[in-house]
């Protein structure tokens, strides 16, 4: 690539050509063939989870459907226009993120959505997706890697939204507002010895929060990190998950033969708790293929992000692969008992429509930014 | 231009930069992903067995299924004892959010007394929270219909049917076939904890102790599937319980019944017994208790009330009852005179009234101030002579006499199939050293020879003994079990139990000591001659006077003595056995009649219905 390719690519912008005839359609076919096989093998689960209650199947369904539709509408819009966008979506969700607290406050109870109607509007789901964008567009503009003045604000944008969430309360929405953000700060080039020193720092000062923290609040940290100190709230969920898990096998207990789930001692088998009745019925053997159908997504993602034609793409493309990993491992690690209990769901599997609407939207992200990279023309 | 350049050389910095971050997140992914597969593989590969485990004790559970109890019949088959269906009404105590407030409102419903109140709390403490507690068995139809109404109101609590025993002739059996009651903590530690897992009930007393094990059956299992909520779902595998065995005993109801109706009003025992093989007719022990109240459970006060009462219902006088046989031992110290040469036939003493010993200063008064006069044996046997047995059992020592006591079985338990059958006492020097620190007197071995003193025996052994002499020396254990069935299995006869028999060098010396029994009823001067008028078979009888209040003399036999001037409970004690046909024996009886002479009359009553043709079942 040379000074005279990027001309000619500026020059050639009305007249883009496209390889071929999925890249006319703005879809990738190994992340859409992979998104497929997941969601089937999601779908099998949970038929068998919700005691084959077909009722949760079509709607889970239509979930997914509407959802395919977000991701090929959002694969249409070309990277640029995102990009041109993100400082407003940014502000539009921070606004609507405060106006449902404020809502929330007036109508006297926690709320976290809009009634649109037919469907929630969550905008803080909106704002998981604001946020890398956001920063990747910062970072565009800028030169990396990251100078400080331009980390402190950084780190405000992703604070802003992390401190109203905390508000609503929701912890797990909060986790992943960093791990997005947090994300796109890493592969922007967040100097090791800043990341080190950020470490130690707060390390420091947790002892120091830890002692003006309330006893009530101790007692949700320390429950939250250990949920056996609660063997009748949280510790329960894990117990029965990890039982679950383990008598599975290497070979699972076969479909619809999970006792934990059809006889409902594990809690939560539909939505947080769904990896424990594929690891139950389906076994080590099964829960390898599942995080295998995962990983392929995360690998592919990341091949899209290499392959990205600027920082913008390549920031936001690597992020949304990295946030995907990071919410199927945190709910596995959850699941399996060596991470604590943060309610956040299995992604693409787990019952539900809001957070399923904010992946595939990502990956019609991923895809338009592999679809509309332009062929140099020599 | 120059800011462009500028941005151009930052971009190719910016991809090896955002490239290198991307590797560098790649490989924490895969640690991460490493991590994820190993705990994956520790909990479904190397602790797999132990969450298995878990997952089971989870879903699955064992309920064990009661064995229904073997029925109890009679010889005949009369059903003595049964299980009869009754609704109760069952809590489910973790399905009950305010137990007190429940319990409450229940009671407007149905009629709770404060012992199964007081019960069923004393069990909720002892039992786990989701096992099932009765509340209130039997529920009468009225109560069941109002409760069914207002099922609703009372989730938790629910109306079961179960069998429960029942004893349908009550008082009169309480005494053979005891009674079930639910399982206390000390027997809780002897039981077969899995055999009882599902049972409520066992035996307390009587058949239904001694023969437990046989009555009580196999546990079966239910293996049944439960949710998270503790609901069973589904039964996978089930192992039936097998029932216990049926029992016929040896017992005829109807004569039980004319005995019992014999004593009725007076404290006592009857004991009935087969002399060919040993087993027991009847046996009744006056008064009895309800023994179905026990089933049902009893209360402290209903119970404190049986046990204090100066009747003693509790008290199975038949086999713990400790009487001096009195006179009627002295058919066996007859035979004993003959057997050891110490008396004949034909040898005759004058009996003055009275017996003194040469160096001895006390007088032992006979029984008839004025004496018998001239009596050989069979007079003295006849009526009773007390001067004829002192002088006998002088002459013999006590030696002989104990022995031929230990050989018709005094002084050791029979070996009935009851529980707690007391030995009574056979008094030697050897005991009396032992046991009173004293030494044997010449007097003590009169005693023993018209049985008082020291000498004590059981209704059961006196009937035992009767019979033995009835077999002219055979003797067989006494027994109850006639026969035991396990459903789809043959019948096991209890076969008789010979013991070792009594031989004499001339078996003619039994002749003339039944023949001297018989006496004792059909001769003018015999102590039955009144009682026994027109009979229409052969009886052989003895009776005998236990004194309860020390009068000026030992006398023996004062039936002719008006005590009706003593309070009730310091009369004497009236004692008879008999066998009959005398050449045949059907029947061998003993009775005791405690403060009251009816002991003759009521053996009448009960041979005259055992022997005489009658109305109803015929014994075979």
């Amino acid at each position: 690539m040379n000074l005279v390719g990027l001309m000619q690519i500026k020059k050639s912008k009305s007249r883009v050509q496209y390889r071929n005839f999925w890249q006319a359609l703005h879809i990738d076919p190994p992340l859409l063939i992979s998104l497929i096989l997941l969601i089937l093998f999601g779908l099998t689960i949970l038929y068998s989870a919700s005691n084959e209650d077909m009722l949760s199947i079509e709607k889970q369904t239509f979930h997914i459907g509407f959802a395919f539709i977000i991701m090929l509408v959002f694969a249409q819009i070309p990277p640029s226009t995102y990009q041109r966008w993100s400082p407003w979506i940014y502000l539009l969700s921070l606004i609507l993120l405060a106006g449902v607290l404020i809502i929330g406050r007036i109508g006297n109870g926690a709320q976290r959505w809009f009634n649109l109607g037919f469907m929630h509007f969550q905008p803080s789901e909106m704002m998981k997706l604001a946020i890398p964008m956001l920063l990747a567009w910062h970072f565009h503009r800028i030169h990396l890697p990251i100078p400080a003045r331009s980390l402190l604000l950084a780190s405000l944008l992703i604070l802003i939204p992390v401190f109203l969430a905390i508000k609503q309360p929701d912890l797990s929405t909060a986790i992943v507002f960093i791990i997005a953000g947090g994300s796109v700060l890493l592969f922007a080039g967040l100097g090791w010895r800043l990341i080190i020193s950020m470490s130690i720092l707060g390390s420091i000062c947790t002892p120091i929060i830890w002692h003006f923290l309330h006893a009530y609040q101790k007692q949700r940290v320390l429950t939250f990190l250990n949920p056996e100190r609660d063997p009748l709230g949280k510790g329960y969920h894990i117990i029965q998950s990890k039982i679950a898990i383990g008598s599975g096998g290497l070979f699972g207990k076969g479909l619809f033969n999970g006792t934990q789930s059809h006889l409902h001692f594990l809690p939560e088998h539909t939505t947080d708790f769904i990896f424990a009745v594929c690891g139950e019925e389906f076994g080590f053997v099964g829960s390898i293929v599942l995080i295998a159908l995962f990983m392929t997504i995360v690998i592919r993602g990341f091949y899209i992000a290499i392959k990205a034609q600027d920082t913008f793409t390549r920031l936001l493309a690597a992020s949304i692969s990295f946030t995907f990993f990071m919410s199927f491992f945190i709910n596995i690690g959850m699941v399996t008992g060596v991470l604590p209990v943060a309610g956040i769901p299995l992604p693409l599997i787990s019952y539900g429509g809001s957070s399923m609407m904010t992946i595939m939207a990502s990956f019609g992200i991923l895809m338009s930014i592999q679809t509309h990279r332009k062929l140099l023309t020599t | 231009m120059q800011r462009k350049r500028i941005a151009i050389k930052n971009h190719f910095a910016e991809i090896r930069l955002i490239n290198h971050r991307v590797i560098v997140a790649l490989i924490i992914i895969t640690l991460l992903i490493l991590l994820l597969i190993i705990r994956l593989f520790y909990l479904q590969h190397a602790k797999h067995d132990l969450y298995t485990t878990l997952s089971k004790k989870n879903w699955l559970d064992l309920v064990p299924a009661e064995p229904t109890r073997g029925l109890i019949y009679d010889r005949n088959g009369i059903l003595l004892a049964d299980n009869i269906p009754v609704f109760s009404l069952d809590v489910i105590p973790y399905k009950i959010q305010d137990m007190p407030q429940t319990l409450s409102e229940i009671s407007k419903i149905v009629f709770l007394t404060d012992t199964e109140i007081a019960q069923f709390q004393k069990q909720l403490k002892e039992h786990r929270r989701f096992e099932e507690l009765p509340l209130k068995l039997r529920l009468s139809e009225q109560e069941l219909a109002k409760f069914s109404e207002n099922q609703y109101r009372f989730p938790g609590v629910i109306v079961k049917a179960r069998l429960i025993r029942y004893y349908p002739y009550g008082n009169s059996l309480s005494h053979v076939l005891g009674y079930v009651g639910r399982i206390n903590t000390e027997e809780l530690e002897e039981i077969d904890p899995v055999n009882y897992s599902a049972s409520n009930y066992i035996g307390k007393m009587g058949i239904e102790k001694y023969y437990e094990e046989e009555l009580h059956g196999q546990v079966g299992y239910q293996q049944v599937e439960n949710d998270a909520s503790g609901e069973s779902i589904r039964t996978l595998n089930q192992i039936r319980s097998n029932p216990g065995e049926d029992l016929h005993l040896t017992l005829d109801i109807n004569l039980q019944l004319a005995a019992t109706a014999a004593l009725e009003g007076h404290r006592g025992a009857i004991v009935a017994i087969q002399p060919s093989t040993g087993q027991i007719l009847a046996l009744v022990s006056e008064p009895g208790y309800d023994p179905n109240v026990f089933v049902a459970g009893i209360s402290n006060q209903d119970f404190q009330a049986l046990q204090q009462s100066p009747d003693k219902p509790l008290y199975n006088r038949a086999i713990r009852g400790l009487y001096p046989p009195a006179s009627t031992v002295k058919p066996y110290i007859a035979l004993q005179g003959l057997n050891t040469g110490a008396t004949d036939p034909s040898y005759t003493i004058f009996d003055p009234g009275w017996f003194k010993l040469s160096n001895n200063e006390h007088i032992f008064h006979c029984w008839r101030h004025h004496g018998h006069g001239e009596v050989n044996l069979h007079r003295a046997v006849v009526g009773s002579c007390d001067t004829y047995f002192f002088q006998l059992a002088y002459k013999m020592g006590i030696h002989p006499i104990d022995d031929i006591l230990s050989q018709f079985g005094f002084g050791e338990t029979t070996g009935v199939d009851l529980v707690d059958e007391l030995p009574g006492n056979v008094p030697s020097p050897a005991w009396k050293r032992k046991t009173k620190g004293a030494s044997w007197y010449p007097g003590d071995t009169l005693n023993s020879g018209i049985g008082q003193g020291y000498i004590q025996a059981t209704p059961l052994q006196l009937a035992a003994a009767v019979s033995t002499m009835a077999n002219r020396g055979k003797r067989y254990t006494p027994y109850l079990l006639l026969s035991a069935q396990s459903p789809g299995k043959l019948t096991v006869t209890q076969p008789p139990n010979p013991l070792k028999p009594i031989i004499l060098d001339d078996p003619q010396n039994w002749e003339i000591v039944i023949n001297a029994m018989q006496g004792a009823v059909t001769e003018p001067q015999g102590t039955l001659y009144r009682v026994g008028k027109n009979l229409a078979y052969t009886v052989a009888a003895k009776t005998g006077t236990a004194q309860v209040f020390a009068k000026k003399h030992t006398i023996n036999e004062v039936d002719h003595e008006d005590q009706s001037y003593l309070p009730e409970r310091l009369r004497d004690h009236s004692l008879l056995i008999a066998f009959a046909p005398v050449d045949h024996p059907k029947i061998a009886i003993a009775i005791i009649s405690e403060n009251s002479g009816v002991a003759a009359t009521a053996a009448r009553k009960i041979l005259d219905y055992y022997l005489l043709p009658h109305q109803g079942v015929k014994p075979t």
